[in-house]
């Protein structure tokens, strides 16, 4: 893939938003991660905005949309993190708890090199890009978010998938003391793709947003993002992410089976159970838009699901 | 107890009743101002809704346990708070449907009818408000009068019923944390399960007690068939 380094500042250094609200935030992350990341920071936090937290340099993605993006306090405040409470807000109030350093992500399974990897290591694994994406939640809201972060193919090809490997499973970080203990899903949370799914450029490991560190409630320090499929399926703070020949058991389709498939590709046909995909709310607007097919991505990934009945892979 | 507390005066009843109308109208005039100064989160909408819903039920619940408090505290006036009580649960309900059908829908009818005969969440909660419409209209004295008590009160045995619809409804919507619906079925098995209770209670009473007959015509024998 063609990556592009613009030399000027890019757009999303420049977008206003709610910055100062959450400061303090900030500002506490920041240095709860100094030790570990500052390789990767610019200066230090001053007392005017969390300069640290700052990711660069960041090349632009062909993949990006232009379409105006949610408000920063929006996509920071309003997360489903089931393991840090189940309103929307409840991340944002204690995901604060969960250290991101040192952090370590596995790569193993059917892969010729597995391999631990040192979060920061995973940092310099390929260049960071901004991809600014749609994303779709299953609940029937969705939001434009700039990620930043790099294609999970980089990650996968430095393991050398077997032949045999077919899919990929994630693993997320699941810690009881400062997590929920009730058993509202199966803990830890697991999300898996189809090895295709995984290697598409259109998949990235996100670790920042707004040209920053990804804040925790977001799935600090590294979380997957794939922009075709409902959100729920881009799992957050992962900590091991396994080659498999047989498909994995994801965590909602465990939770329950005839509401969440394996594939939940973006569909505007295939309804939920118990309400409709056909229309969504984007976060800061009232009016209702129409649900694209894959979420917009259908250029991209169609070809992925060709000849298959998406009303039974759901 | 302190006797004013057992035997409020008319006045002392009047100012109850107005503080109890205050805090009912709390929910809403936060939802109004929170939304006027964008405060309802990322999505208000969706914040609108489930106050609304929940309020509704809550109302409901508090509706449905003013008997039993009034039964073990003796406080009789409690009684004279439940009419109020049932129609701000009617009012939230209704402006609960109404932010669906404006806001989810847009007054879009035909996907309105659609989503409440397809999704059994929709089916219940929508049962549930057509069955608060006929209490809500019969919610006045002169009602009560035109019907008698004894349909009037038969009319409104079915606050039970809305009150399970409206229970299920909340268990049909969630995704997987199921501790709210959890919390309220509980609060709703207790109050229903008082009520069967004291029917119970009648029951042994009545068989317990000698037969109802006068006494009179102990003894004596009664001719029921002619000669
Ligand atoms: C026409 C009737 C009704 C419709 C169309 C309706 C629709 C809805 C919708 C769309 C939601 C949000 C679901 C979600 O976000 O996933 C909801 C939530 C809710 N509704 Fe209703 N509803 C109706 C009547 C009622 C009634 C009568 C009650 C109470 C007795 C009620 C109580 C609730 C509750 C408790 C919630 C959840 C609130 C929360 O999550 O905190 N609804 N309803």
């Amino acid at each position: 893939m063609l990556i592009k380094r613009p030399a000027d500042i890019p757009a999303s250094e420049i977008t206003p938003r709610d910055l100062f609200d959450d400061r303090r935030r900030f500002l506490q992350q920041a240095g709860a991660s100094l030790i570990a990341g500052a390789a990767l920071w610019h200066g230090v936090p001053d007392n005017a905005r969390a300069a640290a937290t700052r990711l660069s340099p960041l090349a632009s993605s062909p993949f990006s949309t232009t379409e105006s993006q949610t408000a920063y306090k929006s996509v920071t405040t309003y997360n489903n993190f089931y393991e840090f409470g189940t309103d929307k807000e409840d991340p944002a109030r204690n995901a604060d708890k969960m250290a991101v350093r040192p952090w370590t992500v596995r790569v193993e399974g059917l892969a010729g090199k597995p391999r631990t990897f040192d979060i920061d290591d995973l940092l310099k694994l390929a260049p960071l890009e901004e991809r600014i994406y749609r994303l779709r939640c299953v609940e029937a809201w969705s939001m434009v978010v700039p990620w930043v972060g790099f294609p999970l193919s980089a990650l996968l090809k430095q393991v050398d998938p077997l032949g045999s490997a077919k899919y990929v499973e994630f693993v997320t970080h699941y810690d009881a003391s400062i997590m929920t203990r009730r058993q509202i899903l199966n803990w830890p949370y697991t999300e898996g793709l189809r090895l295709d799914e995984a290697m598409h450029p259109l998949t990235i490991l996100a670790v920042g947003l707004y040209g920053e560190v990804l804040p925790n409630q977001n799935g600090a320090p590294v979380r997957l993002v794939v922009p075709w499929k409902y959100g729920f399926k881009s799992a957050k703070s992962i900590v091991a992410i396994r080659l498999h020949e047989k498909q994995p058991a994801t965590a909602w389709n465990q939770s329950a089976p005839q509401e969440y498939g394996f594939y939940s590709n973006v569909n505007p046909e295939v309804d939920h159970p118990r309400w409709s995909q056909a229309s969504e709310r984007r976060i800061g607007e009232l009016r209702k838009r129409p649900t694209l097919m894959f979420n917009g991505y259908a250029e991209q990934v169609a070809s992925l699901y060709q000849g298959m009945d998406l009303r039974k892979h759901y | 107890m302190s006797r004013a507390l057992q035997h409020p005066s008319a006045d002392q009843i009047g100012a109850i009743k107005a503080f109890v109308f205050f805090l009912c109208m709390l929910p809403a005039a936060q939802l109004i101002l929170g939304w006027r100064a964008d405060s309802l989160g990322a999505n208000p909408v969706e914040t609108i809704t489930h106050a609304t819903g929940a309020w509704t039920l809550r109302l409901l619940l508090i509706t449905l346990a003013v008997t039993p408090l009034r039964r073990y505290t003796g406080l009789h006036w409690l009684v004279r708070l439940r009419r109020m009580l049932g129609l701000f649960a009617f009012a939230y309900g209704m402006a609960h449907f109404g932010i669906y059908l404006w806001l989810d829908h847009f007054f879009d009818w035909q996907a309105i009818a659609n989503d409440i005969l397809k999704r059994p969440y929709i089916t219940v909660g929508f049962a549930a408000l057509m069955l608060m419409v006929p209490l809500a209209l019969t919610s006045n004295a002169a009602a009560i009068k035109r019907m008698g008590g004894r349909r009037w009160q038969a009319l409104h045995r079915s606050v039970y019923a809305i009150a399970v619809f409206g229970v299920l409804h909340y268990w049909w919507l969630v995704k997987a944390d199921i501790l709210q619906p959890l919390i309220y079925s509980a609060v709703l098995a207790v109050l229903l399960g008082l009520r069967a209770w004291w029917r119970e209670l009648e029951r042994r009473r009545q068989l317990a007690a000698p037969p109802p007959v006068a006494p009179s015509l102990k003894g004596k024998v009664i001719r029921i068939v002619p000669k």
